[in-house]
């Protein structure tokens, strides 16, 4: 189990990680969500010691990081795939670390299996390893110790979508097993894919956290019509509120039901209708990154 | 992990049957560290290459009457003096240049132990070169000797050149905790006492004083070999610019490093 408690860091004024409190449990995949800078990474560094925290406890399983010996026995770390030695070869990195942990060298061997990396690739210099190789041969670094806690920062960036899926069924297996998982990413698509339990981080502050139904069921309904701009005015005069969203629809607050029945009294042909499940967590997270990378949207955007 | 299934862990970790990591262990993988690139071995080997080199080709060159014990040692400790403080600094440096920082104090979160670990691997390193120095000397000098080639040999300069090695190593190593860039440790490490001769050529006050000043003019006795012991004079000079240039860059190196983030 992965513990924040209050925790706080800041960097002259701005505030990376503000009041922070979470639990990652065992058995579960947690995905800690944000847009590229909302504290995920500092957050990560704080738990396993790299950056000390202004206030707030971080603790895992109960202790300190510093506190847990041969802490890769016990807690798996991956944060920046890219942080290896470009002149070593991908499996002198993973000897190194059993080495450390005081492994054999036969557990190298099947950590390498287990990531899918090949005897000639591992023979290959880190330097000229892609991106989703380096994520693969992190995450058998993070696994080398058979830890029962996991964290990973952002491991699904560079996969292919082949690669996201081997990765989520390992992750599940090992939460199954009683492992704790938390994972980062900076996209929605990604964390509804592999966790259970979402942690939503912006601007340093958590907006929203609690399994990944509960987050993604919102009231609400999707609809397309024919005739958009006339089932807005129709809807609107019926006291619901509808707003444009990305894919040429809209959405709002009440059931399809009412929302049929209005389309059909007024001979509104629709083309689409149904529960917009995560609209909620979606438009949250937009509002999230929206600052920096938010599309327009609108009604001539939606009509066109 | 346990292979059998649904086999939760608690929500605290059991670390009673995980012993610590032991400083010899560290101590292996940071000498591993220094070998399993190609920029490291390449360095060893030259560090190795360049003792025995050296004092082969003055055994070919050089007078009869000085070739002997003293001034072999000294072509093969001299040059592999020069090499050993990159070693030193790399030691330190490929932490943070690589980031490989971030997986290695991730898995010893005591920053102090690693650094131990390093300190003792910078030192058996140089050991290895002191040893191989020597062996290198007594070699050349049985096979490429003059007549008189035993005549300056003093037990002393076993200790001159250990002081002197070990000194360029911690020199190295300093520099490299001090400013954590390889490449600005290394211009330092070589730029520096230039910058210094430069200075002291137009300031009388540093040529006179330049042994009380200058690392590098304090150890020049270190390594002529088979002159005997250095005075008390020259020891003390030797541990007063010792502590300003090796002691002072680690110590301040040493306090950053335990503070910082590793990123």
């Amino acid at each position: 189990m992965i513990k924040f408690e209050g925790v706080t860091k800041t960097y002259g004024d701005f505030t990376a990680v503000d009041d922070v409190s979470f639990v990652a449990k065992p058995g579960r995949v947690t995905g800690f969500l944000g847009p590229n800078g909302a504290g995920k990474s500092t957050s990560m560094r704080i738990m396993v010691g790299l950056t000390p925290a202004d206030r707030g406890k971080s603790t895992i399983g109960g202790l300190d990081y510093h506190a847990i010996p041969n802490p890769g026995r016990h807690v798996g770390v991956l944060l920046d795939a890219s942080a290896q030695h470009a002149g070593r070869t991908g499996r002198e990195v993973l000897v190194l670390t059993a080495m450390t942990m005081g492994l054999p060298d036969a557990r190298v061997d099947e950590m390498l299996e287990l990531v899918g990396l090949t005897e000639t690739e591992s023979k290959r210099r880190v330097k000229n390893y892609s991106l989703g190789m380096r994520q693969r041969l992190g995450l058998a670094n993070s696994l080398m110790g058979d830890p029962s806690v996991l964290i990973l920062d952002e491991p699904a960036n560079g996969l292919d979508p082949a690669g996201i899926h081997w990765m989520r069924s390992l992750l599940r297996h090992y939460a199954e097993r009683g492992g704790t998982v938390l994972l980062s990413s900076h996209l929605l698509h990604e964390v509804e894919m592999i966790a259970d339990e979402m942690v939503l981080i912006g601007h340093g502050k958590i907006v929203a956290q609690g399994t990944k139904a509960e987050l993604l069921h919102t009231a609400g309904t999707f609809v397309k019509a024919e005739e958009l701009t006339r089932l807005h005015s129709a809807l609107e005069r019926a006291g619901i509120k509808a707003s444009p969203s990305g894919d040429g629809g809209m959405r709002t607050e009440a059931e399809p039901i009412d929302v049929g029945r209005i389309a059909a009294s007024e001979s509104i042909v629709l083309t689409e209708l149904r529960p917009a499940e995560g609209a909620g967590l979606e438009e949250l997270f937009l509002e999230l990154t929206g600052d920096h990378a938010r599309e327009n949207v609108d009604f001539e955007g939606a009509m066109a | 992990m346990s292979t059998t299934a649904a086999v939760p862990y608690g929500d605290t970790l059991d670390v009673s049957k995980t012993p610590d990591i032991p400083m010899a262990r560290l101590v292996k993988v940071e000498l591993r560290k220094m070998i399993d690139t190609k920029s490291g071995m390449w360095l060893l080997i030259a560090v190795a290459a360049i003792t025995a080199v050296a004092s082969t080709i003055f055994g070919f060159v050089g007078h009869n009457q000085d070739r002997t014990f003293g001034h072999f040692l000294g072509f093969a400790g001299t040059p592999q003096g020069f090499l050993l403080p990159v070693l030193g600094i790399l030691l330190v440096t490929q932490e943070w240049g690589q980031r490989t920082g971030m997986v290695t104090f991730t898995l010893v979160p005591h920053r102090g132990r690693i650094l131990a670990a390093k300190v003792y691997a910078a030192f058996l390193l140089a050991a290895t070169a002191i040893v191989l120095a020597f062996a290198v000397a007594l070699i050349t000098t049985v096979l490429f000797g003059g007549t008189n080639r035993w005549s300056d040999f003093t037990p002393i300069d076993i200790l001159k050149i250990s002081v002197g090695q070990m000194a360029g190593m911690a020199q190295g190593f300093s520099y490299g905790l001090l400013l954590l860039i390889s490449a600005a440790a290394i211009v330092t490490y070589f730029v520096l006492p230039q910058v210094l001769s430069i200075l002291a050529n137009v300031i009388p006050f540093l040529s006179d004083k330049a042994a009380w000043i200058d690392f590098g003019t304090a150890q020049q006795r270190l390594f002529n070999f088979g002159d005997g012991n250095l005075s008390g004079k020259e020891w003390s000079q030797l541990l007063v610019t010792g502590a300003f240039w090796v002691a002072l860059p680690f110590v301040i190196g040493l306090w950053r490093m335990l503070r910082a983030e590793v990123k």
